[in-house]
């Protein structure tokens, strides 16, 4: 039986009329015969573990219910190499507050997914395992950077996944793969395991084929955990019962400043589009300013490369993963650093020192902070008058391999209209609403922090009433 | 009078301190006494900087620096606020350590110690909270190691870097501020000074107004006091000679007692600090009330009261002080002994003589028993108790042993390998005073035996007595009081 596609409820289902293992070597199967290079690891004990929950049982949302996890998330036993030669051989000792979740759960881990090394990029080129390709068309790139999370769920080799963004990393894949992916307000899901890029602006989020998987993941991922400082100690709310096909009254703010210049003529009417249909549904839509958009791009490189420099310091070859001996410990920290690294991850190590150092640090990480205070009141303003504002994922559909790769700025450039939203810490999901010449386009949802449900609720509604999220890829049927 | 400070010296102090005494470590549960365990079985995906671990901050750690704070009189900041001091180094797990950057847990405080010229108030800058690294282990000699090894026990040890005003006029008083820093830390009950790496100390100089020098990474008081003592005249000399002090960091090399160039300004690091998102501001304003409640009694406080108190001498309360431990012991004679005046005599010059003597420090105390280390080994190598002590005191006020005896009482516990009381000891060693009329009989003996030192102390010769009363202590085995002894000779011989 070959396992595509199915939601959550009718995976469920499925192992309800066969058997937890059958559905996971469904999805092995299919994984087997892959073409996108999704998958970094898959796991080897995928199988055994669906076999016990069939025969000692399991009562939990998940039961038996496979899931892929992106390579920068712990996963005890499994290797966590963050698409880097630097952790190609490293098994984490221990497992991330979501995976530990997921287990408790009964959700079977299939393997491990590709991405841009240590999570920076949007195309997942940068990884040290190769591209992982787009399902919709093999020449082109799956975003960035859980590329391989949002391909191997478009491709139908897992139900869901879970990604991390620190600045579209899950919207991005989501809107060129044509899935749906959600990155919660910062503090909403522990980080606790997962690899940091830049810890201020980063959370784990989910993919999946439709918002109610998204709204499952999210009941099962999200909430309070004391190893992570800034994972919120509230209650978290119930992310289903948000999934209603309602959204009369539902005021829409539309930022001008998110469909500039640079926003493909035809992803800007598929969002016109959607906003529209949602106008018809019962919403109502206005336009909102966002005065300091402009700036955030910038802002946002400056902090996540300024962190991302101190944050990568622990890979020095002495403890664990990929280190070149020398005569002495200096040449051995340098030429590990050196042969360990890719080319992105090396430029942004370099321009975050650079920007931290004395005598710069209060021209751009210190003016990189003040802006981002000020695109955090920009969302503030905003959403005092709206309850959600929508805008283009992704300026582009996906483009093709090699196209940017040499070309850091404009690979940069892309992520203009996901970034702000880390810099804010706001909640935003990507939905997939139109199609440019055979690529999907997404909508993005952005919200109120904390404000998940109507998020989920405005993404429900519009995918009850539209028919993309149901489209397969070609490539791969 | 009023010190002059003729060379213009102005010494400030940065000091770290352990602290050792809590549970668990600054940002993780991994337990902080790993003095004695195996390399590496302290550790946790936390304190060893595993990808995706993530710090929470230990509220021990902050209510004990909030503590240390209040003890320093000084300001206690309203949050906490850490940062990131990157540097590379393999003992430093994640390249960076997490401390405090421009908002300190502590500032503006102070410590009155016995300077120069009487009080004298040395200002503390900060106090601020910073995570330990591990510690490299050079396999042989530093220079000629084949290999390092790399222990994490320690990586993650919470620490207070408390920095100093450069108010210290001379090493003599920057000893001092160490012994009264040291002190009072201990008395807060966060801190152990005995354990290994416990207190590291960095001392900054200059003389006449001039360029400060840097001194890194000393490990005693008395290492600060000798490196201070060579780097004043090492700079008197520069100058003597016409040359210049450079602004530079230096290393004090403790076998021959000097300091040598490490860095100068130029190659000062770069720690691009920032603030740690990992780590979310604590608000502790409210916690300060509380914690206020909890504060022992002080040295100062201590001293005062003892003299109050116990009607003892200022220099006896002093040194009874000066170890939360020796103070606990000496209340603990006096509550069941009932002459503390003797009590403070017998502890403070005697006890404490003797233990200094035996290069010995006090390390512990457990209302029984006082135990004793040695510099070197870092074990309870010697004890005193508290009953024996009262025994000693009343055998001595109740005339049945001379204080000379007494003394001998407490060279034999301490050096005695067996568990002996002082009475037994006394009765074995027949120290029980003489009879008075023994003496009298050993005075006349004396008398007849030494017909020239008579004649020499009749003729004026006072040195003379002293030979005789050595006599009649000869013959009195030492039991007889060496007072009365004298006494008797005198009326004996000059009627």
């Amino acid at each position: 039986m070959s396992a595509k596609w199915m939601s959550v409820a009718e995976v469920k289902q499925q192992i309800k009329e066969s058997s937890a293992e059958e559905v996971t070597a469904g999805y092995l199967e299919t994984i087997e015969k892959s073409k996108i290079n999704g998958y970094v690891t898959v796991s080897g004990r995928a199988l055994e573990k669906a076999k016990k929950i069939d025969s000692e049982g399991h009562e939990g949302p998940l039961s038996g219910v496979p899931i892929a996890i992106k390579d920068n998330i712990s996963v005890k036993g499994l290797p966590n190499s963050c698409g880097s030669r630097m952790l190609e051989n490293y098994v984490p000792p221990f497992n991330a507050h979501v995976i530990e979740k997921l287990i408790e759960a009964g959700a079977v881990i299939l393997g491990k997914t590709n991405m841009d090394e240590f999570a920076m990029g949007s195309s997942t080129e940068s990884s040290y395992f190769g591209p992982a390709l787009n399902p919709w068309d093999l020449e082109r790139v799956p975003g960035g950077s859980s590329g391989g999370s949002a391909a191997v769920v478009a491709a139908g080799e897992a139900p869901f996944a879970l990604g991390s963004d620190t600045g579209g990393s899950v919207r991005c894949p989501a809107a060129f793969c044509g899935v749906v992916g959600l990155k919660p307000t910062y503090g909403a899901v522990s980080r606790y395991g997962a690899v940091a890029y830049a810890n201020s602006l980063e959370q784990i989020g989910p993919l999946a084929n439709n918002v109610s998987d998204i709204a499952v993941l999210m009941d099962v991922i999200a909430g309070h955990d004391a190893r992570d400082s800034t994972s919120v100690p509230e209650a978290k709310p119930d992310y289903q019962a948000a999934l209603k096909d309602d959204i009369k009254g539902l005021k829409i703010g539309v930022p001008a400043e998110y469909f500039g210049e640079g926003i493909n003529p035809e992803v800007g009417k598929a969002v016109w589009d959607a906003i529209h249909r949602c106008e018809d549904l019962g919403a109502s839509w206005e336009e909102v300013s966002m005065p300091h958009t402009k700036y955030a791009l910038a802002s946002y490189y400056i902090i996540a490369m300024s962190e991302a420099s101190s944050n990568l310091a622990r890979f020095d070859g002495t403890r664990y993963g990929f280190r070149k001996e020398a005569e002495n410990w200096h040449a051995l920290i340098s030429k590990t650093r050196a042969e360990g690294f890719g080319d992105e991850v090396k430029r942004r190590i370099l321009i975050g020192t650079y920007a931290l150092s004395a005598g710069y640090h209060d021209k751009y990480y210190l003016k990189a902070l003040k802006v981002r205070t000020l695109v955090k009141q920009d969302f503030e303003k905003a959403l005092s008058k709206v309850d959600v504002l929508m805008a283009p994922t992704m300026p582009n559909p996906a483009f093709k391999l090699g196209e940017k790769i040499e070309d850091p700025l404009a690979l940069y450039l892309s992520d203009v209209n996901t970034v702000p939203i880390n810099l804010a810490g706001v909640p935003s999901i990507s939905v997939p609403c139109g199609f440019t010449k055979g690529l999907p386009v997404g909508l993005q949802i952005i919200g109120k922090p904390f404000d998940e449900p109507t998020l989920l609720r405005t993404a429900y509604t519009f995918e009850q009433n539209t028919d993309y999220h149901s489209k397969r890829p070609p490539e791969v049927v | 009078m009023v010190y002059e400070n003729p060379d213009g010296v102005m010494i400030g102090l940065e000091i770290h301190i352990q602290l050792n005494k809590l549970k668990s470590k600054m940002f993780c549960g991994c337990s902080t006494d790993y003095h004695d365990a195996e390399p590496n079985t302290h550790t946790c995906p936390v304190c060893l900087g595993l990808p995706g671990a993530l710090p929470v901050l230990n509220r021990e750690v902050v209510k004990a620096a909030i503590k240390v704070g209040l003890a320093l009189e000084g300001e206690i900041a309203e949050e906490t606020q850490f940062h990131r001091k990157n540097y590379f180094y393999p003992d430093l797990p994640r390249g960076f350590q997490t401390t405090q950057y421009d908002y300190p847990i502590v500032s503006k405080g102070k410590v009155v110690i016995e300077g120069e010229d009487g009080e004298h108030e040395v200002g503390i800058w900060r106090a601020h909270m910073e995570d330990d690294p591990g510690r490299l282990v050079h396999i042989g000699s530093i220079a000629k190691s084949k290999g390092v090894m790399i222990n994490y026990n320690r990586s993650g040890m919470p620490l207070i870097e408390t920095v100093t005003a450069p108010d210290m006029r001379s090493p003599k008083e920057a000893r001092r501020f160490l012994d009264k820093f040291r002190n009072i830390l201990e008395y807060l009950g966060v801190f152990d000074g005995n354990l290994e790496g416990a207190m590291r100390m960095d001392a900054n100089v200059s003389i006449g107004g001039g360029t400060r020098v840097e001194i890194k990474n000393i490990s005693s008081h008395k290492g600060v006091e000798k490196a201070l003592l060579y780097e004043i005249m090492r700079q008197k000399n520069v100058i003597r000679r016409g040359g210049e002090i450079v602004q530079e960091t230096r290393h004090f090399d403790e076998a021959r007692g000097v300091t040598m160039s490490m860095r100068t300004k130029e190659e000062a690091e770069d720690y691009r600090y920032f603030r740690e998102p990992d780590l979310v501001p604590m608000r502790v304003s409210d916690w300060i009330p509380e914690i206020r409640k909890t504060l022992p009694e002080l040295p100062d406080a201590k001293r005062a009261r003892f003299m109050e108190q116990y009607g003892i001498a200022d220099m006896h309360a002093k040194a009874l002080t000066s170890s939360i431990l020796l103070a606990d012991f000496y209340e603990g004679v006096c509550e069941k002994s009932a002459d503390p005046k003797t009590a403070a005599t017998w502890a403070a010059d005697v006890l404490l003589g003797e233990l200094n003597y035996r290069d010995l420090v006090v390390a512990s105390y457990d209302g029984v028993t006082l135990g004793c280390i040695n510099d070197k080994d870092h074990e309870i190598v010697n004890s005193f108790k508290v009953d024996d002590m009262v025994e000693l005191i009343a055998l001595f006020t109740d005339g049945k042993i001379s204080d000379k005896s007494a003394v001998e009482v407490i060279r034999t516990l301490l050096d005695s390998e067996e568990e002996k009381a002082p009475t037994q000891i006394v009765e074995e060693k027949g120290l029980f005073k003489a009879e008075d009329d023994l003496v009298t009989k050993a005075v006349s003996e004396a008398i007849t035996e030494n017909e020239a030192a008579v004649q020499d102390y009749l003729g004026g010769a006072e040195k003379s007595l002293n030979f005789l009363v050595g006599q009649v202590m000869k013959k009195t085995k030492g039991t007889a009081d060496a007072k009365t002894a004298r006494e008797l000779l005198v009326k004996k011989l000059k009627g």
